[in-house]
């Protein structure tokens, strides 16, 4: 009457509205079928332990972490990574642009983690003040230190959509 | 970074996730594993089979038990799902108000209120608070489920009441009731960084309970301090007062961050500010 175990398992998970059919091993991180299986290297792997936040994607809507999740647990869902931003004419999305405008990427490294950070919360809250940017931003580190530049993008994507 | 191979399930019903953890030695129930994972890459634990609740939809719930007298937040519920939930706000808002200082939004977004309990890391938000909010803890095994409360939860560094075969399902949370309130406090390393010490404080009609964490293996209540209050004066000075000596009592761990004694000076400032903060909003 159990559940049977098995190191893999058949998951279906629709990324960037495509969808993959995969078996993976129970042992695989999220961040890893991302880059290594599918190819969508603009996910980064920064600190592998859960504090840098390069390696974070959009899952049913929320920011997460790809490196602190198996793939077999993201089984169902349905991910945005920093590729499905842009059409597929290369337009930018406003938070993108907004990006490019405030020179917000110096390295670059970071900048996909924090696009789907901010990408995440302007879906929820469209015209985040300040201190709520900096909140959402909290679980992404900029190593240039660049901070200043991100926060003022994202704040002035939400202005734009005001007007 | 590359896991151990490991066995999987993603049991369907609590009754199938028990049997599981039951049958396999070495298994581990996988919440949302915002530190299971990461521990699992350090090989700091290294489980053989990991029991996956994400399927278990009675584990995600909050609500009010039968007779309103307690808020019933399900183990698998997240962070997220208590700092946007209208009963918690009603409820016992002093929850939602500490989740949202938990780590950052990813992590919140994943981190379960039944994981950061069992993971029982000292520097735990959620063990301190529920200890002096007066919350039971719900295990369920095949023989049956028994509550326990927060004294008899949490065991040691890593350790709770939670054995093999067992698997905590529900936390259970006394409504707030009028002229009680509640508050937290501590030092962080960063704005919402790992506490170095902190305290939880409930004041009300049946007195004043304060936790400290961060300097024993499990939360500390400072009963002494609590005695000291039973007389309801609750002015500045009055805490003040109750709580001088309180950080001679602890025997907190040393490390690069504070030393015991520093940890211990931090630990009677923070249990001040948490009775002051939960009297003011007790008359509020």
């Amino acid at each position: 009457m159990s559940t049977t175990t098995s190191t893999t398992r058949t998951i279906s998970v629709v990324i960037n509205g495509t969808s993959y059919e995969r078996d993976v091993p129970a042992s695989l991180l999220l961040v890893h079928l991302l880059r290594d299986d599918l190819d969508l290297t603009g996910t980064h792997i920064g600190c592998d332990t859960g504090s840098c936040g390069a390696c974070t994607v959009v899952l049913g809507g929320e920011a997460i972490k790809s490196c602190c999740m198996l793939a077999v647990q993201a089984d169902g869902t349905s991910i945005t990574t920093v590729e499905g931003l842009a059409s597929d004419d290369g337009a930018l999305t406003p938070l993108q642009q907004s990006f490019h405008d405030h020179h917000a990427l110096q390295c670059g490294y970071c900048t996909p983690g924090m696009l789907m950070s901010a990408t995440a919360l302007l879906e929820q809250n469209p015209h985040p003040d300040e201190h709520e940017v900096k909140v959402a931003l909290q679980g992404n580190i900029c190593r240039c230190t660049g901070y200043w530049n991100i926060v003022e993008a994202v704040v002035a994507v939400g202005e734009g959509g005001a007007s | 970074m590359l896991l151990r191979e490991v066995e999987y399930a993603r049991p369907a019903t609590v009754e199938e996730a028990i049997a599981l953890l039951s049958e396999h030695d070495g298994a581990r129930a996988l919440a949302g594993g915002q530190t299971l994972v990461n521990v699992m890459k350090a090989r700091a634990a290294s489980p053989d089979v990991l029991v996956d609740l994400a399927d278990l939809a009675e584990l995600r719930t909050i609500s009010f038990s039968a007779d309103q007298s307690a808020l019933e937040i399900g183990a698998m519920v997240t962070n997220t799902m208590v700092i946007s939930s209208s009963e918690v706000e009603v409820a016992r808002p002093i929850l939602a108000e500490v989740a949202a200082t938990i780590a950052d939004v990813q992590i919140r977004n994943r981190g379960t209120v039944g994981g950061n309990v069992c993971v029982n890391d000292p520097t735990n938000h959620y063990p301190p608070l529920l200890s002096a909010l007066g919350a039971t803890f719900t295990i369920r095994s095949a023989a049956g489920e028994r509550v326990v409360s927060a004294e008899e939860f949490f065991l040691g560094v890593y350790v709770t009441a939670v054995s093999e075969g067992e698997l905590l399902t529900r936390i259970s949370v006394p409504t707030r009731r009028p002229g009680t309130g509640d508050g937290m406090a501590g030092i962080t390393l960063g704005a919402h960084g790992t506490y170095l010490a902190c305290a939880a404080a409930t004041v009300g009609p049946d007195g004043v309970r304060i936790s400290i964490g961060c300097v024993a293996a499990v939360p500390v209540r400072a009963t002494e301090m609590e005695e000291r209050l039973a007389d309801g004066d609750l002015s500045e000075a009055a805490v003040r007062a109750a709580a001088h000596g309180l950080g001679a009592t602890l025997d907190p761990p040393s490390d690069v961050h504070a030393n015991a004694e520093y940890r211990s000076h931090l630990a009677e400032v923070s249990a001040v500010r948490a009775v002051l903060q939960a009297a003011e909003r007790a008359e509020g």
